[in-house]
């Protein structure tokens, strides 16, 4: 390289310039960057994250409903304490842990014959199949359920033509669980799908020739492989089942109260916002929880 | 197992987070509700002075009502003759009406249509403000007891024009039940286990007071709103044996509408808003009013203090008040209206539905009815033991639809 020829290069342009400068400096290109989003994080998230806290160390005056600023821990004694909020928690974890278990088992086989078995076209028709209801509104596929299981509905018609009486499951807690187990379905089958198709073919076959049969392939090898796209869909289901409200609302009856109810029910109606910030934290730590022991079974590797 | 670890891992996070809050937003000044009052007690807002004439509309009105209460058919004409576009935001309990007025300050609407149980807590609360009645020319036609009623006026000063009144039926499936019901206790007989349905609403505790009131009378219940410690503990045992007989909660009149309609339920406490619409879609319903008495509601237009829109808010109370507007909406819903110059234009659109809704009835039928209150700890006896409204509320979410 010839000493003379840096100066013959035309002047940059500004935007040029820019780019060199952040290329100079990889600190500064990587502030440029991460500002906005993080940003956007810490004041609209983290911000609201906060008041809510604080909100949950306050109390209301009882007769006028406005916020009584006096810091204690009142609120989450409540909780503690009273059998019914109790009783409220273990139905909402044990709804979404059913949830997510059914959606599991309901899915890997789908998501396997969408990943190993179905050929090219049919996979897509599969992939349309499973996604198709997510472009439907969430309030339209609840409702669709409440005239499947409604006394004189789809489901008792089609039990009547069979002779075999009728089933009173809407405003129960079993229908609430069909409900979220279709519902949240489509998040359960894409990421199993994801992780099945990771598995390369030879390992499957490496498997055959070391003498294993179907049901240990898919023991050790196919399962454990699987195993992370089970946890992250799981995340969704569980978490999913774990905030909703407007199921129990519209197809839960008296005693399907979950989690979601009792916080939206001291919002908007009892105006009980400290008591509702206390209660919100509930489902946080369980979440926590949750995505804790999720990250120890590589869930995140699978996202 | 849970409870253990549970509460250890949860109060670490909590406090965490409270510290990375850092003190900056924690700022509290202490004493932000007011203290809590008596019925005597002058409210927040006594002192501010309403206005003394109607200027020009503002463009828009923003209400917050019951399911129902701004029908086309009134509020047409009135937006044709003020310019005042209505904008209504439907409530299903008292309990959101209160907590609708107060999300975000106030300020987003100009008048609500508070029922007794909550017209106190939201006078008391400061969140609406007094009305100047002599700019409502109609005021003076109103039922005597519904122009200064103890729930919307408090030491002379009216903080909203009494709009219309009606009691809590009880609604039945004609089919079976080809004989009205004389008694409320077919709401707690296990007999028409899943099929019975009743509001999602604390006031309810008094329904089960009332009834409890005729046919307990050990338990010397004069007053369903003021109940002592075992009076109310009566009423929600009585509820937590009725909840396994309920199909449903109802929220909305929508929801019991849809159940009674699909056959879901047979019989439910309703108001005449449901039996109308039911019996215009041609359902098989009827509703009475037991032998217990009933229950009852009258509700109040109230002008919230942060009004944006005070001069549409005076043109609709003067609307609405007005002998057709009332008896349109009185006919339309069921209810009785409070203007006594309603009755006969009543009888124009629907004969006979003065008499029907009680539009011209003494003033004995009044006492029939036990109109919603808001439960204070004061009782009227002066003694200071009875159970206050919030634990109502608790006891309704926490022990009975829990």
């Amino acid at each position: 390289m010839a000493v003379g020829t840096v100066d013959r290069v035309p002047p940059r342009r500004a935007g040029a310039r820019v780019s060199g400068t952040f290329w100079r400096h990889p600190w500064a290109r990587a502030t440029a960057l991460l500002t906005p989003p993080l940003a956007w994080f810490v004041l609209i998230y983290l911000a609201s994250l906060c008041v809510l806290l604080i909100t949950a160390f306050w109390q209301i005056n009882s007769f006028t409903t406005n916020i009584v600023r006096i810091w204690n821990l009142a609120n989450f004694q409540q909780i503690f304490e009273n059998a019914a909020y109790r009783e409220i928690i273990l139905r909402t974890v044990a709804m979404a842990a059913g949830v997510t278990i059914v959606d599991g088992i309901l899915a890997f086989p789908f998501a396997y014959f969408m990943a190993r078995v179905a050929s090219d076209r049919s996979r897509t028709a599969l992939f349309v199949a499973v996604l198709l209801p997510l472009w439907a509104s969430y309030l339209a596929r609840v409702y669709a359920w409440l005239l499947i299981f409604t006394h004189d509905g789809v489901l008792n018609w089609f039990l009547a033509k069979l002779g075999l009486g009728s089933a009173n499951l809407i405003y129960t807690n079993v229908a609430v669980f069909v409900v979220f187990c279709y519902i949240w379905l489509p998040f359960m089958v894409i990421p199993v799908y994801a992780a099945l198709e990771r598995i390369p073919s030879s390992y499957l076959e490496a498997s055959g020739d070391l003498g294993a049969r179907g049901w240990r392939t898919f023991r050790s090898v196919i399962l454990p492989l699987a195993l992370p796209g089970l946890a992250a869909g799981s995340i969704f289901t569980f978490s999913l089942t774990l905030g909703d409200f407007i199921t129990p609302i519209l197809i839960g009856g008296a005693g399907s109260n979950l989690i979601g109810n009792v916080i939206e029910s001291n919002v908007g109606v009892a105006n009980n916002v400290p008591f509702a910030a206390a209660f919100a934290m509930v489902p946080i730590a369980i979440m926590a929880i949750y995505l804790f022991i999720a990250k120890r079974l590589g869930a995140f590797e699978a996202l | 197992m849970r409870t253990r670890w549970q509460v250890p891992v949860m109060a670490i996070g909590v406090m965490l987070v409270a510290a990375a809050c850092g003190s900056s937003g924690g700022s509290s000044s202490g004493g932000g509700g007011g203290s809590s009052s008596g019925a005597q007690a002058q409210p927040p807002t006594a002192t501010m002075k309403p206005q003394t004439s109607i200027g020009q509309g503002e463009g828009k009105l923003n209400v917050i009502a019951w399911e129902g209460y701004t029908q086309p058919l009134w509020v047409k004409p009135f937006e044709q003759q003020t310019g005042c576009k209505v904008n209504a935001k439907y409530a299903g309990s008292s309990d959101q009406m209160v907590a609708l007025m107060k999300n975000g300050g106030g300020g987003q609407y100009d008048l609500v249509s508070a029922s007794g149980d909550a017209s106190l807590r939201l006078i008391y609360g400061g969140d609406v403000k007094p009305v100047n009645v002599n700019l409502i020319p109609d005021w003076k036609n109103f039922f005597p007891q519904l122009q200064s009623p103890p729930h919307n006026t408090i030491n002379g000063i009216h903080y909203g024009i009494s709009l219309q009144w009606g009691p809590n039926t009880l609604m039945y499936n004609t089919k079976d039940f080809p004989t009205a019901p004389t008694s409320w206790s077919v709401i707690y007989d296990s007999k028409y286990s899943g099929k019975i349905t009743v509001p999602d609403n604390p006031i309810q505790i008094a329904d089960a007071a009332l009834y409890l009131s005729k046919t307990q009378t050990n338990l010397g219940i004069t007053d369903p709103y003021e109940l002592t410690q075992a009076q109310f503990n009566a009423a929600i045992n009585l509820l937590k044996q009725q909840r396994p007989l309920i199909k449903k909660y109802w929220g909305l009149a929508s929801q019991e509408i849809s159940m009674f309609k699909n056959g879901d339920a047979i019989i439910g406490a309703s108001w005449p808003y449901q039996e109308s619409v039911l019996r215009s879609a041609g359902a098989p319903i009827a509703s009475t009013i037991p032998s217990q008495g009933a229950t009852g509601w009258a509700d109040t237009w109230m002008l919230a203090t942060k009004a944006p829109d005070p001069n549409c808010a005076y043109l609709w109370l003067k609307y609405i008040s007005t002998p057709k507007a009332q008896a349109q909406q009185a006919t339309w819903y069921g209810e009785t209206p409070a203007n006594t110059l309603a009755c006969p234009i009543m009888n124009q659109i629907d004969k006979g539905s003065c008499a029907l809704y009680h539009a011209n009835a003494p003033a004995s039928y009044f006492d029939t009815i036990k109109f919603w209150k808001t439960p204070i700890a004061t009782c009227d006896n002066g003694q200071n033991d009875c159970v206050p409204y919030s634990e109502w509320q608790q006891a309704w979410t926490t022990e009975v639809t829990g």
